[in-house]
């Protein structure tokens, strides 16, 4: 009886507090307190509709109800069919439109949405949206992102000073009108951490710290931003999202999950961003490589993109339901990766909000579904089966010769999974009837969304005339789409927040203008993609300090308006390679096969079928375990530990965008991961081989790891720790020894070990501080 | 204990509650380690009319312990007796019954396809009546506290599609797994554990894998994902302070970065420090928290026996099976165990008996455990594979030895406590053991009860995701009322 009181007290509290933030949030939204003196349609009232109507009222024909569609102006103003003296919408007047009048009632059987539906009913304000654009006319517009982007001219902005490039002028010109003015430039040190982290995926060195600091030339910052965007690392950290997004993986996925001979496709994406491949050319090669005119080795190793999907290796299964499986897989991809749209959704139905038809979709569908591949190939076997046909062989020879960048360390036989069409004739594809494999509809032929861009038929019907057709100057998506993950990357979340979803459920662009300008230009200047890099970090946006005062954080708690520098934890394999970089144990070498670094044993052993090579984690030794976190092999059904816990994609599917989350078994890893605790001791044994003092030698480890020197109470906190750990180990022999004993790298003999292991205790401290794995 | 997480859930809307009032940074949240999504205002409170961590209703149940049997135990040799597979022995399944029922790769190509009934016998048991076969007869003295349905079906008929769609309520996809969804919608009971975990084991029997994408949190935060429990010294990944280490070392190194970490919030002002400080105390009180709940040797014998000896031997059916009573008295929402070696297209008598005997002791401990703590009013337990088994042999039937390949079109599964009906059998197949004749029960119908039961409307859990509104059920499932007390 008392639990059920305190229930009750619960619930009541709870929703007195809910409907307390709700109100607080609301006057926080963007502008949502007061209505627009000019109603926009894109902007103001198709979020609305769209995310409470169009599931019964809109695209999907076959759940539409009262044969009413609300997603189109011609079929909205018509007269009701259940009705015909009534109009859902009659432009000027609210109170003769019937949408208005539904959503607005009292009467909960005429209610709109209806309460049956669970969706949530339209608040007052939406409701005074919705009748204000009545009253201006109803006007409807094309979806802003399927309208293509236009350059705006800059916007005049007051203080002229702050921008240093056209990125700074469409941001401030927000802020000015929020009343926001921008931070003041970060500081040196942080800077240079956030620049680093950002092109190479790992911390500055020291050297590179010291010569930044020293270097009070103008320019100093551009020559540093030069330096790492052509180092070799800047590849590395540029792949790792393409790696999401193409769902890259070493294992076949499903059910035995053996393992596959994918990564020479990955050292291709990695040498195609270190030669600065324009992006036109990045995704071309990759969906139509095997299809281009004189094709050359490279460019069909490129297309492995389109086979990086799992592939089932299950005895008895039927085999067309995997093939459409994997056709379905790579339509999706391209929706969602290369056009930022959920076509997906129409693959069992018209899409309930887009204009995409489910006949689109399966047109779509058509363009990948002429592959010369089995749903089954094999069964798990021996290395013949670590790809799967069409596929490519590489001899050493190539690598030698044409495939410089292939890491490949021995003579055996490197077989990749690449693309290839029927050569003679084109498969029939037809829609598929609530997306079920066997259940064919309506045949249909190679087509693309007309909502989009209807497909040239002076284009070839294949994968390259569908690449022809995404570079069109006039596709609404591919630029924004890209830009927009780029900035995403950057700055922690994309102008597009939703950047999987430019429809109409996604969010809109926090600033529209910069969204357009910056696709136009990267356009324009050859899809250039080192070139947009260094715009954007060298912006006026991207170098403010990520300090938030306490206003700042109530008016923008999110940063939408970017009145602060970037500032969140780093990636999953960023946070390995920052400990592996900044102790001095990371080996540089780039690509290669996958390699199994420390892991907690039992994780393959018991998730098994017993059959195939990744049964049982063998782990590697030597420089194997000191690679970045990018090489760790990565088993579909048992994806490294540790970063899966860090947010790391499990590369199921595609993936454009990671959750940053906050977990204690985060905190476990730092305090207790093998690899943290060996770096800790490694670095620990480096300071205290120099030939300084204590203070100097934290100071060191602290620069290493944090990126910036230690104030003097940071460094009190550490040399007081340090002596009391001292203090209390030098008694202890034993207790050192364990300490020590962890990691397979040498530890040095000639040290005191009271002091080494004091040293490791310190220095673990300053690995498991909340700025060392954060982007400042 | 319900109290203090909603009220702990108050003091915390992430960083913007922390704006607003301006709260110091101590009060920052255990709010937000229990329910984390509580007050995610982007999230649900304008998606749908529910508050995430707390029920809609009245739950009946507060946590789930779900006894997954993985490969898709036989229900002919179990749960579902028909005498007429015996009588029929050796003759052709008729077309009549078949009714164009697609087949997996592995019979498909068979050219006879004959009936097999259960090499082993059948009983009637408790005030039910209900009919077990000999290989489980310690479940079958708890028949009057389990509720049989043995009207499931599913639409897979392989193994990985299947159990992804058990779990998750779609056969592909990387959706949250049904402990994801439920972490989500009701936040953990107890500060020091995660509140969806995960025991594996693994009979003798023909095995399949598992995978983590079982319990992956999908698109939900990762602080819903299942924390795997395994047998070694590390119960959960990475939870031991190295060797050399006492807590103490812990204790005062901790008080040290927490220091620092305060220096740097002055500076940052940035709400996710003082988050990052709480997250290392929690992973502080799980250390001590996890093996104090993982430790089994201070059972009392009785309960040793009633488990079985296997039950001290870590990594077994029988001792996940314990743990798993250990964790759901500690407050974890959702326990998660999966035992492999269920998939008998061949030598099904000595390998289902086998696997019959690893788990049936251990399966019925665990209801009476439950049952004798008063815990079984307020825990529902699941046992049951991923689908069911043919009436026909696979591959050459002999007088000692036959195969049951897969059959999605019924199967049975049982439910103990958490407001389901004790004492009843549900549902029916024809003799022929192949349709089901009355009472069919979808596996997202299954999943709309269970949600039920813990006080979750299944239409009204929803996350919405790159624009659209995500169901453990997607978009079918009713709750089978006839299964609830």
């Amino acid at each position: 009886m008392q639990k059920r009181l305190y229930y009750i007290i619960g619930l009541f509290i709870a929703i007195a507090a809910l409907i307390y933030s709700c109100s607080w949030l609301e006057g926080d939204k963007n502008g949502e307190a007061e209505i627009p003196d000019e109603v926009s349609y894109n902007f103001d009232v198709r979020p609305i509709l769209s995310d409470r109507c169009f599931a019964c009222h809109g695209p999907d024909a076959n759940k539409r109800e009262a044969g009413l569609r609300l997603d189109i102006a011609e079929e909205a103003y018509k007269a009701l069919k259940d009705n015909p003296q009534a109009h859902a919408l009659v432009p000027g007047d609210p109170k003769l439109s019937e949408v208005y009048l539904r959503i607005s009632t009292n009467d909960s059987t005429q209610l709109m949405p209806p309460p049956a539906s669970n969706l949530k009913r339209l608040s007052d304000h939406e409701i005074a949206v919705i009748e204000k654009w009545i009253k201006q006319g109803a006007k409807y517009e094309k979806h802003w992102a399927f309208t293509p982007p236009k350059k705006a001219k800059l916007p005049e902005i007051d203080n002229t000073e702050w921008p240093r490039n056209e990125i700074d002028y469409f941001v401030l010109n927000l802020q000015e009108k929020k009343g926001l003015e921008p931070n003041p430039e970060a500081d040196k040190e942080r800077l240079l951490k956030r620049v680093s982290l950002d092109l190479t995926g790992l911390p500055p060195s020291l050297e590179l710290q010291n010569s930044f600091l020293t270097d009070n030339s103008a320019n100093a910052y551009e020559k540093v931003v030069d330096k790492l965007l052509g180092s070799k690392a800047y590849g590395e950290k540029m792949s790792l999202h393409w790696l999401d997004v193409a769902r890259y993986a070493d294992s076949h996925g499903y059910q035995d999950d053996n393992y596959r001979t994918q990564w020479p496709w990955r050292d291709w994406v990695i040498h195609a961003f270190n030669t600065n491949l324009s992006y036109d050319k990045f995704i071309t090669w990759q969906l139509a490589g095997d299809l281009m005119p004189n094709a050359t080795r490279e460019q069909l190793l490129a297309t492995g993109f389109n086979r990086n999907h799992k592939i089932t290796e299950e005895g008895g299964v039927i085999d067309e339901e995997y093939r459409v499986e994997y056709v379905t897989d790579r339509t999706n991809t391209f929706g969602k990766a290369l056009l930022g749209v959920t076509i997906e959704c129409a693959h069992c139905h018209d899409h309930k909000y887009d204009p995409f038809s489910q006949k689109e979709y399966y047109s779509l569908f058509s363009f990948f579904n002429n592959v010369k591949e089995v749903g089954m190939e094999s069964v798990v076997g021996g290395p013949e089966t670590f790809a799967k046909k069409p596929l490519m062989q590489i001899s050493n020879e190539e690598v030698k010769n044409v495939l410089t960048f292939i890491n490949k360390p021995d003579t055996s036989k490197l077989i990749v999974s690449v693309m290839g069409d029927n050569p003679d004739s084109v498969r029939k594809t037809y829609v598929l009837n609530r997306g079920v494999y066997d259940q064919h509809g309506e045949q249909v032929t190679a087509g693309t969304p007309a909502s989009i861009m209807p497909f040239n038929k002076k284009l070839p019907k294949n994968r390259l005339g569908l690449s022809m057709w995404l570079f069109d100057k006039n596709n609404p998506l591919t630029a924004r789409v890209f830009v927009n993950q780029l900035w995403q990357e950057i700055f922690g979340k994309g102008i597009v927040k939703t950047s999987g979803d430019f429809g109409m459920q996604g969010e809109l662009p926090s600033n529209p203008q910069l969204l357009d300008w910056l696709a136009v230009d990267f356009r324009e200047h050859g899809w250039n993609i080192k070139r947009l890099v260094k715009q954007i970090v060298t912006s006026a946006t991207y170098r403010q300090s990520a300090v938030v005062t306490k206003e700042k954080l109530a008016k923008d708690p999110d940063n939408v308006y970017l009145a602060r520098g970037p500032r969140f934890r780093i990636q999953a394999e960023f946070v390995r390679d920052m400990v592996l970089a900044s102790s001095g144990l990371l080996v540089k070498t780039i690509g290669g096969p996958s390699v199994k670094p420390y892991q907690p044993p039992g994780l393959w052993e018991a998730a098994t079928s017993g059959r195939g090579l990744l049964t049982d984690y063998v782990q590697d030794h030597g420089p194997k375990l000191y690679r970045r976190g990018m090489y760790t092999l990565i088993k579909r059904t048992v994806p490294p530990p540790g970063m899966g816990i860090f947010d790391a994609s499990n590369r199921d599917q595609c993936e454009v965008k990671r959750s940053t989350t906050n977990t204690p078994l985060q905190a476990l890893i730092m305090m207790n991961d093998p690899a943290v605790l060996e770096a800790s001791r490694v670095l620990a044994a480096k300071v205290l081989q120099e030939k300084t003092q204590t203070r100097d030698k934290l100071v060191k480890a602290f620069r290493m790891v944090v990126c910036r020197t230690p104030n003097d109470k940071e460094l009190k906190v550490l040399t007081d720790y340090y002596a009391a750990q001292l203090q209390a180990l030098k008694r202890n022999e034993a207790k050192c020894k364990e300490l020590l004993s962890v990691g397979e790298y040498p530890v040095p003999e000639k040290l005191n070990i009271a002091q080494l292991a004091a040293m490791m205790q310190a220095v673990n401290v300053i690995y498991n501080l909340e700025e060392t794995i954060t982007k400042t | 204990m319900e109290k203090e997480i909603i009220e702990h859930g108050l003091t915390y809307n992430r960083r913007r509650f922390l704006s607003s009032l301006s709260l110091g940074i101590g009060s920052i949240a255990l709010g937000s380690l229990l329910i984390p999504d509580i007050f995610k205002g982007s999230q649900s409170d304008d998606v749908a009319d529910f508050i995430p961590g707390l029920p809609m209703f009245a739950p009946k149940a507060k946590r789930v312990i779900y006894l997954f049997q993985n490969g898709a135990p036989s229900q002919l040799e179990s749960f579902d007796y028909k005498p007429k597979l015996r009588d029929m022995w050796g003759q052709e399944l008729p077309a009549s019954v078949r009714q164009g029922q697609k087949l997996t790769g592995m019979t498909a190509g068979q050219s006879s396809f004959p009936l097999v009934g259960s090499y082993y016998d059948f009983k009637q048991y408790g005030e039910s009546r209900a009919w077990i076969s000999d290989l489980f007869p310690y479940t079958a003295k708890i028949v009057d506290d389990l509720c049989i349905v043995r009207s499931m079906y599913t639409e897979a008929i392989n193994h990985d599609p299947a159990l992804t769609f058990f779990q998750t309520g779609a056969q592909q996809g990387n959706r949250p797994s049904m402990g994801a969804w439920v972490s989500y919608g009701l936040g953990s009971e107890n500060k020091n554990l995660p509140a969806f975990t995960v025991l594996l084991s693994k009979g003798k029997g023909n095995g399949q894998g598992v995978y983590s994408k079982l319990w992956t949190n999908g698109f939900l935060d990762s602080i819903h994902q299942g924390v795997q429990f395994s047998k070694g010294e590390d119960p959960v990944l990475y939870l031991s302070d190295p060797s050399g280490l006492n807590r103490h070392d812990r204790r005062k190194m901790l008080d040290e970065v927490s220091k620092l970490n305060h220096m740097s919030y002055e500076e940052f002002g940035d709400p996710e420090i003082s988050a990052k400080i709480q997250q290392y105390e929690m992973a502080y009180r799980m250390q001590t928290a996890v093996p104090e709940v993982t430790d089994l040797s201070k059972e009392p014998d009785d309960i040793v026996k009633m488990y079985g000896p296997d039950c001290l031997v870590p990594g077994t059916y029988a001792a996940n099976c314990l743990l798993a009573r250990k964790l759901s008295e500690n407050g974890v929402r959702f326990v998660q165990l999966y035992h492999q070696g269920w998939d008998q297209h061949g030598r099904l008598p000595p390998e289902m008996a086998t696997q019959a005997k690893d788990t049936d002791q251990a399966s019925a401990a665990l209801v009476t455990d439950l049952k004798q703590r008063g815990l079984l009013d307020e825990t529902l337990v699941i046992w049951g594979g991923e689908f069911g088994r043919t009436n026909y042999s696979q591959g050459k039937l002999e007088k000692d030895n036959y195969g049951r390949d897969h059959h999605p079109r019924c199967f049975s599964i049982w439910m103990a406590g958490g407001g389901i009906k004790p004492g009843i059998v549900y549902g029916e197949t024809d003799d022929f053991g192949y349709n089901i004749v009355s009472n069919p029960v979808h596996v997202h119908d299954f999943q709309a009860t269970v949600l039920n039961q813990l006080g979750l409307d299944h239409e009204k859990l929803i996350y919405k995701h790159l624009g659209r509104r995500y169901r453990l059920t997607d978009v079918s499932g009713k709750v089978v009322r006839d299964l609830i007390a």
